[in-house]
């Protein structure tokens, strides 16, 4: 034996270690693959050896060559050997390997399951620490699932070091397997108070990570996480959960007032950088959540901005990148805070690091206005000149044609400044973007069409002087304006002042050296230009520059005709003939300018990039058909020419030929015929058509957008005649780095004259008003397309406008879905069976919370689809079985119960955690158990679907709450503990209720109609409690009416709330955000705002709204008198979002409060009853129903759900109903029926309210 | 979330790798090429923020590098981390491996590997910062080393044998400049 080891340790002392592989390696960098392969095959020996020692060595060296690139999973099952050796040392050796090579489709992992779980239970922590590091990096879902309770036991651990591994690992559980999250959440949550700042970090750490990716779902802890702030002193646990906030804002505003304080204090106390700088990206986070319309948080954008250009000015250009970056969030929603620092910004072009400088360019493009444009972009182009190295000044080229291009040509005042800046751009040699600078050429001579003679003047230029673009034509990107150019003097030609001299230069002989597509476009516009020549010469008696003009042509074309480019070619002969043929006709002296421009007559138009997408399909036309047979593989000849056609084709917005072949192109025609008819747009080949198009007079139906542009030759006033200055400097630049400009430079000069001409106009800078015409033609819709059909595609791919929302990457929500947090087979799932005794004081919290779930959505449903009786019952089971359990619960100490509550509430159904969230946000002096009461209603909606149920506490006498936190937390528990009791007892009284009216209940009512099917048991019809409010084609907005209601102590007067649940539903593709909803109070009825709001301020919303999503929100209502019906009227507005554009919209509203809505079911005994009667105290009413058709119970259940009674009583067909209202009048039933006819007997305390009560009781009667 | 840690030399040579999210071998190795070139050709006086490293991550993703005499040290992390507290981070460890190695040399990465990962192992954890605290960190490190020590005859660790060719110019880093670790 002892002879074995020492044998062993003499095998080790030959073998290679790391540093012997590592120092091999070094002295063989010849031949460094051939000595790799060799070490490998020395490790394949040594892991064949027993000796656990070699091989821990041989995956040692296993692990560096695996940074070198080389796969060692072929050893999989060696590391895993080495993983469970005794000694912590080759533990740690094999636990490494595993982490650096095991991936999920490693088969060995779950061979690992045992080693691992033995190791986490180790006595000794560093084992357990190697195998949570170790685990953290190749954890599957299959481990997780089977090691999450041991991970969980460890979060208890005794060792801090372990504690805070185990806290950090259960995030990458969670990701795993996500049932694992609501077992283990309550015990995370702990963590954030653990004695150990370590611990607590990692805690905060991993909820801030979960938090996130769902950010509403951890709302509920906010008023934790906000102590956590106040207290910690530990930076990375503030950074932490400041940037944490940061995502929670956007979805409560509320939130975001209240961080506002703590925030700026930090930001004045702290001198640590990275806190300082996260905190004002919170605050900026904040104000953006904030409507803009809050004139006092003008100092905190001050502080942000003044701080951040502390940053900017540092000489860390750390700070000074972030200090940009941060600036560009502000820049959005607060521009003018931003552009006081233009002079900071424009001094960080000039930065040495190219990552400042582009995040500079960014803020620019943010900054621009109509007045600073042109100053902005002479700065740039002065940088263009400077830049080294050909991205940044591509950057520049693109950041300028972005600025000046960006919302439709917002700030261009002046297109011709505009133009010589493209042409300016045009002297940037090596370039990528010549097609960006040429088809903004294009865009603009299209579009604006006051611009098109300056426009062509220098396109002619430039055609003239193209030998300065095509330095070195093939590489040279540049040329591609050339393109433009050649398109825009053919286009436009009958603005050219001389055609024949431009005609010259687009046939000149070196012209065949650029590329094929833009020859193409030359020949193209040659003949344009011929035509327009031939027209200028008509009626010319001498004819000799027409003649000219086609002998330039038959001599120049032939080049063309050679071309070994067939678009090119094509082109080229079609024209030569048709010259030639002219020529002859020229010669027998015939007229024939005319024919020759028809070839070319008619507009052209841009179209809208979806244009095409928004042609309705006609009826008939089955497009995934096929028309012919998908041919055989005779096809390759035909795709090579294709190839290289797409290829060429550049990218512009001109039309573009489509390849289609002819049988195809035949048929597409046939059935777009009809359109094509239409469509005075469309260009056709026959010459008739033509004809006609030229005699249309004008453009009139092209739709035509009138901006407020000017262009300052006409307008006067010395600021713009000081813009003009500026362009002047920046035009004689432009000359003298080109000399041969020389018509230009006759233009300006009698531009300069005219605009001193106006200088004493009495304009003001402010109004700019367009000094000559300038049309922005739109881009060009088929004339059927569909309005609605905006974002076709959006529906498809829903995640898309979800992403814009939350901010969060699609694939991330996937890993973690919100529903999974809570789904419904937690107890199914195989790692609860082991759970054991951990887990079983969780067991009940989770039982309650998934039966709520279940029973909101079964809520939901039900209100629109009848509901078998039958599981009506086994319904009722379970809720009391929650009831029981809310029972146990409540026997807990106080601290814990409000955790448990916090866990129990489903996370989406935003109403109840909200409400807890409101206690903590509302900064109105709202008696507490009022919030109280919310939580505890929204609680309560959701087991019962029939009559929703608040019960008041009208016995026990409760003090008055103060609204300071700390105080009212345990008596608020308490006080929910009660409640719950109480409502317990209720529920199982009403369940009785239940029973009762089924088991009596008669057979024939209204079958349900949505299931289509007779149900066995006579089902109850549909009810539901919400009520369209208002609709239009983008919104739906839904009213519960106002069922809620509740009083604060009891009985009394003052006070008195109702709650509204309104739920808000997206019917159009875009995306509604920003909604505010605003009601006009009245004496009566008051909507309650957050303190420091006007009484005529809107609610934001706090949520929005993705395509086809609905929400609710509520709304608390402040009453004084309920014995009258009332009506307020009401408005939201809303911005609706899609790709293009956003709009305001508004919807209006009236929110009726009924009577009803001011009652709510009280169970009452039928003694107490009876002495309620006796009393004398009531006024007595009663009103006749007649031609009721239903059975008896389904009436007495619309009674009860609609109005908001409960039975008391009730025998045959008679019973007796009990109410009571928020402010303590009885109001008490004799139903009666016979034959039909339904008698109601009321009696109530308040006359006027029984008198409505009774009235829309009938209302509702009367309805069915 | 940090999703790679990668230290390599001036040439672009590896000296640790760290992925928090699996990818193949060679994989890795191209990443280990695009970040090289991406953050090889900045000045040492530019910031060390970097986007558009785009095999790795995406548009959510950051590299926040620092550069200390021969090695590069970039994390890539996403928008949950601080990028100023990141830099604090890197510093830690550096600081770190510097107390530990005595001096740490580019060498000592060569040849200890396994060793460097021990200590990044106590510093970020899946992906998560896990302690921050520099003593702590050191003091973990040495426990498991005298673990280790006890459990192996002395002679297989072999000491320092090789000269210390490049220091690391720590003269010129000044501490930890965004004060983070306050503990």
């Amino acid at each position: 034996m002892a002879l074995k080891i020492v044998k062993g340790s003499i095998d080790r002392m030959f073998d290679k270690n790391l540093q012997d592989l590592v120092r091999g390696i070094r002295n063989h960098k010849e031949d460094e693959a051939k000595y790799i392969s060799t070490c490998i095959d020395e490790i394949k020996q040594e892991l064949k050896q027993d000796n656990i020692a070699v091989k821990a060595n041989a995956v040692c060296k296993l692990t560096y060559l695996q940074m070198l690139g080389y796969d060692v999973s072929w050893a999989a099952f060696n590391i895993v050997e080495v993983m469970s050796s005794s000694k912590f040392t080759y533990k740690r050796i094999g636990y490494l390997a595993a982490s650096q090579c095991f991936h999920e489709s490693t088969d060995v992992i779950m061979l690992t399951t045992n080693q691992i779980r033995k190791d986490l239970s180790s006595p000794n922590q560093y084992d357990t620490g190697v195998a949570l590091t170790g685990l953290s990096c190749f954890v599957t879902p299959d481990l997780a699932r089977d090691l999450a309770n041991d991970i969980m036991t460890l979060m208890s651990h005794t060792k801090p070091y372990i504690r805070k591994k185990a806290v950090l690992i259960m995030y990458k559980v969670f990701l795993k397997y996500p049932e694992s999250l609501r077992p283990a959440f309550p015990r995370l949550k702990e963590k954030l108070e653990d004695p150990d700042p370590g611990v607590q970090s990692a805690a905060v750490n991993v909820i801030c990570e979960l938090a996130r990716r769902n950010p509403k779902n951890y709302l509920s802890l906010a008023p934790l996480f906000f102590k956590l702030m106040t207290s910690s002193t530990n930076n990375w646990v503030l950074i932490k959960i400041i940037k944490l906030f940061g995502a929670l804002t956007p979805l409560e505003p509320r939130l975001g007032k209240k961080l506002i304080e703590p925030l700026t204090n930090l930001i004045h106390s702290t001198s640590a950088m990275s806190l300082l700088y996260e905190c004002v990206n919170t605050v900026i986070a904040v104000l953006i959540s904030l409507s803009s319309g809050m004139p006092n948080h003008s100092a905190s954008i001050q502080l942000c901005v003044q701080k951040l250009r502390i940053l900017i000015e540092d000489s860390d250009q750390n700070l000074k990148y972030l200090g940009l970056l941060a600036m560009s969030k502000i820049l959005k929603t607060h521009p003018k805070s931003v552009q006081s620092h233009k002079d900071l910004i424009l001094q960080c072009l000039d930065d040495k690091d190219e990552s400042i400088r582009l995040r500079a360019l960014d803020l620019l493009y943010g900054m621009v206005s109509k007045k600073n444009l042109m100053e902005i972009v002479k700065k740039l182009m002065l940088h263009v000149d400077k830049a080294e190295g050909t991205t940044y000044r591509d950057e520049l080229l693109t950041k300028i044609i972005d600025i000046c291009s960006q919302s439709n040509y917002q700030y261009i005042t002046n297109f011709e400044w505009y133009i010589s800046i493209l042409v300016e751009l045009t002297r940037l040699e090596g370039t990528r973007h010549g097609h960006l600078i040429a088809s903004q050429m294009l865009d603009v001579a299209i579009r604006v069409k006051a611009i098109r003679v300056f426009a062509v003047a220098q396109m002619a230029t430039l055609l003239d002087n193209a030998h300065m673009l095509t330095g070195n034509t093939q590489r040279n990107g540049i040329c591609e304006v050339l393109y433009a150019a050649a398109w825009i003097c053919g286009e436009f030609s009958e603005h050219l002042e001389n055609p024949m001299e431009t005609l010259e230069a687009m046939l000149r002989p070196k012209v065949a050296t650029l590329p094929g597509h833009i020859q193409a476009v030359y020949v193209q516009n040659a003949a344009k230009l011929f035509a327009t020549v031939l027209k200028s010469q008509e009626g010319n008696t001498d004819s000799t520059t027409a003649q000219e003009a086609s002998q330039l042509m038959i001599d120049r074309l032939p080049l063309f005709v050679q071309s070994a480019n067939l678009e090119v070619q094509e082109r080229a002969s079609c024209i030569l003939q048709l010259v030639k043929y002219i020529q002859k006709l020229q010669q027998k002296d015939v007229e024939v300018s005319e024919e020759v421009c028809a070839l070319f007559a008619g507009e052209l138009n841009p179209v809208a990039p979806k244009a095409q997408k928004k042609v309705p399909i006609p009826d008939g036309l089955d497009l995934d058909a096929w028309i012919n047979e998908p041919p055989s593989e005779s096809e390759s000849e035909d795709e090579q020419p294709k190839a290289i056609f797409s290829k060429e084709e550049p990218k512009h917005s001109r039309p573009r030929h489509t390849e289609v072949d002819e049988k195809e192109l035949a048929r597409r025609r046939e059935a777009r015929k009809q359109e094509q008819a239409n469509n005075p747009f469309y260009i056709k080949a026959s010459p008739s058509s033509q004809k006609v198009y030229q005699e249309t007079p004008g453009v009139e139906h092209i739709p035509v957008v009138q901006i407020d542009l000017s262009v300052p030759l006409k307008v006067p006033g010395l600021p713009m005649s000081d813009q003009y200055v500026k362009l002047e400097e920046e035009r004689r630049q432009k000359e003298r780095a080109e000399k041969k400009k020389k018509d230009k430079k006759k233009r300006k000069e009698k531009r300069s004259g005219r605009g001193k001409k106006h200088d004493s106009g009495p304009e003001s800078e402010e109004d700019i008003t367009p000094a000559h015409m300038v049309d922005i033609v739109t881009e060009e819709m088929p004339e059927n397309a569909l309005p609605s059909d905006d974002d076709e595609r959006d529906p498809a791919d829903p995640h898309k406008a979800l992403d814009i929302d939350l901010d969060k990457p699609l694939a991330d929500s996937e890993k973690l879905p919100v529903r999974s947090h809570r789904a419904a087979e937690v107890l199914k799932s195989p790692a609860e069976d082991e759970e054991g005794e951990n887990v079983s004081s969780l067991e009940p919290k989770k039982k309650s919370s998934k039966e709520k779930r279940e029973k909101k959505k079964d809520k939901d449903k039900d209100r629109k689809k009848s509901k078998e009786e039958k599981k009506k019952k086994k319904h009722k089971h379970e809720e009391k079985e929650e009831a029981d359990l809310l029972c146990g619960q409540a026997d807990e100490p106080a601290f814990q119960s409000e955790e448990t509550n916090e866990v129990v509430t489903p996370p989406t159904s935003t109403s109840a955690d909200v409400s807890d969230l409101d206690f903590w946000l509302s900064n109105a002096p709202v008696p507490s158990n009022t919030q109280e009461a919310a939580t505890v209603a929204a609680a309560e909606a959701a087991p019962a679907p029939g009559a929703i149920s608040v019960t008041t506490p009208d016995s026990e006498p409760e003090e008055p709450k103060d609204t300071e936190m700390e105080e009212t937390k345990s008596s608020k528990h308490k006080k929910k503990k009660q409640k719950r009791e109480k409502e317990d007892k209720e529920k199982k009284k009403k369940k009785k209720h239940h029973h009762h009216h089924h088991h009596h209940g008669d057979k024939g009512g209204e079958e349900s109609v949505q299931n289509g099917t007779v149900e066995e048991e006579e089902p109850l019809p549909p009810m539901s409690n919400y009520c369209l409010l208002a609709e239009n084609s983008y919104i739906k907005v839904m009213m519960e009416d106002a069922d809620e209601a509740y009083d604060i102590q009891g009985n009394l007067q003052d006070g008195s709330q109702v709650v509204v649940s309104v739920i808000f539903e997206n019917k159009c593709d875009s995306f509604l955000k920003s909604m505010e909803f605003n009601v006009l109070d009245s004496l009566n009825s008051k909507l309650q705002r957050p303190e420091g709001s006007g009484p005529h301020d809107s609610l934001t919303i706090p949520f929005q709204l993705p395509p086809g999503v609905s929400n609710e929100a509520r709304f608390v209502f402040t009453v004084q008198s309920i014995i009258m019906p009332q009506k307020l009227k009401g408005t939201l507005t809303f911005i609706v979002k899609n790709e293009e554009s956003s709009t305001h919209e508004k919807l209006d509203f009236k929110l009726h409060f009924t009577c009803t809505s001011y009652l709510i079911t009280t169970p009452c005994y039928s003694d107490a009853f009876a002495k309620l009667l006796e009393s004398g105290d009531l006024k007595s009413s009663s009103i006749r129903l007649e031609g009721v058709n239903m059975p008896f119970h389904h009436l007495l259940a619309r009674i009860c759900f609609h109005h908001h009674f409960s039975v008391v009583e009730r025998i045959d067909s008679c019973a007796s109903m009990y109410s009571r209202s928020i402010q303590g009048h009885h109001v008490c039933l004799l139903v009666k029926i016979s034959s039909q006819t339904v008698s109601v007997d009321a009696k109530c305390d308040e006359p006027t309210l029984l008198g409505n009560v009774l009235d829309e009781i009938k209302q509702t009667f009367s309805q069915c | 979330m940090i999703k790679a840690i990668l230290i390599f030399n001036n040439h672009g040579k590896p000296r640790l790798i760290r992925f928090y999210q699996y990818f193949a071998e060679d994989m890795q190795q191209q990443i280990i090429r695009e970040t090289f070139h991406l953050v090889s050709k900045r000045d040492d006086n530019v910031c060390n923020f970097l986007e558009g490293g785009s095999l790795i991550g995406g548009s959510d993703y950051k590299l926040i590098y620092r550069h200390y005499a021969t090695l590069y040290f970039v994390f890539c992390v996403d928008s949950s981390e601080s990028e100023l507290g990141i830099l604090d981070l890197i510093q830690v460890f550096v600081e770190t491996l510097d107390k530990c190695f005595e001096n740490v040399c580019e060498l000592d990465l060569i040849f200890h590997m396994d060793k460097v990962h021990y200590i990044l192992q106590e510093v970020v954890m899946g992906g998560m910062v896990l302690e921050t605290n520099m003593n702590e960190i050191i003091a973990q490190v040495e426990v498991q080393n005298r673990l280790e020590k006890s459990e192996v005859r002395p002679f297989l660790s072999s000491s320092k044998s090789f000269p210390l060719i490049y220091v690391f110019g720590f003269s010129q880093v000044s501490a930890i400049k965004y004060s983070l670790s306050v503990l």
